[in-house]
């Protein structure tokens, strides 16, 4: 096999914001990968009866279960907006140094804005 | 095939299949699911944060409604076919090996199916309304 080295070499690169965006996307498609099983748990659990679905229900409204879901919200708006920022990538749209940087801010705002506006109403209503 | 110097054209390349071996397959179905996912996560937040009740007889109640149990299927599909695919870009950029690169991306891939088939036979199950 050819030893060629893979992508990416992080080390040598200076931490630019569009750069970390990147790796957020990344990392926040991984952490809702596993934040999948939270689904599957709800489902599965609903499906065998009731004692199981309580049992679900008590640990998401756990405070450790609160955390995760509001760091699930976070990672979904994020991957979200920022997945709407690839796709105008991926039809030519917005490779202009200024426009990255701007598009970049907007997803910034945009994932505080959702995840303000999904928990606000549950925190203060 | 500009650069071919061989009038015998490899099988890939004359189907037009580019590096991945897989041409545009994986690329056009990973937009696809994350344009499918947009609307069906926005639907999925709205559902929970709206809940009537989180009984259980809610729930199901909720889940058993035609619209519900459709765009929730949908939601899984969509969304366990698109994490399955942005997982095996990720695991071909670091798995080291081709066969250990396999190995591992199968591996992922079967569990996002059965991830997938628990769930659509949990929601057909209280859909059905057993
Ligand atoms: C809500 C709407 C979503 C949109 C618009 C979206 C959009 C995208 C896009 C455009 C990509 C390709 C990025 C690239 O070119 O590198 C991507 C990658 C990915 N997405 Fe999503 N996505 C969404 C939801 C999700 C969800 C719910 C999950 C997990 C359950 C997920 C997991 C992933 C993963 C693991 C990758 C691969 C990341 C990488 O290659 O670095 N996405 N997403």
């Amino acid at each position: 096999m050819i030893q060629r080295p893979l992508s990416p070499h992080l080390q040598v690169y200076r931490w630019r914001l569009t750069m970390a965006m990147s790796i957020l996307h990344r990392a926040t498609g991984v952490a809702l990968a596993f934040g999948t099983l939270m689904v599957v748990w709800m489902l599965l659990a609903a499906a065998s009866g009731e004692a199981a679905f309580s049992q679900f229900v008590v640990c998401m409204t756990s405070l450790p279960g609160q955390i995760l879901l509001f760091g699930w919200s976070i990672a979904l708006f994020y991957h979200m907006s920022n997945g709407i920022r690839h796709l105008f990538w991926d039809i030519g749209k917005g490779f202009e140094l200024k426009a990255a940087y701007g598009s970049g801010y907007a997803v910034l705002i945009a994932t505080a804005v959702l995840t303000m506006a999904v928990w606000c109403p549950l925190f203060f209503g | 095939m500009e650069n071919s110097e061989n009038l015998v054209a490899p099988l890939a390349r004359a189907r037009g299949l580019g590096g991945a071996h897989e041409g545009t397959h994986h690329w056009l179905h990973q937009r696809i699911t994350a344009v499918a996912n947009l609307p069906l996560m926005l639907w999925l937040v709205w559902s929970v944060t709206h809940m009537a009740s989180w009984d259980y007889a809610g729930f199901t109640a909720w889940l058993a409604q035609p619209v519900n149990a459709v765009l929730m299927i949908l939601s899984v599909l969509s969304v366990f076919y698109h994490a399955s695919l942005g997982a095996q870009v990720i695991l071909e950029d670091y798995v080291h090996g081709a066969g250990w690169r396999l190995v591992k991306i199968t591996a992922m891939k079967l569990f996002f199916i059965v991830m997938a088939l628990a769930c659509v036979f949990s929601i057909l199950k209280i859909a059905f309304g057993a």
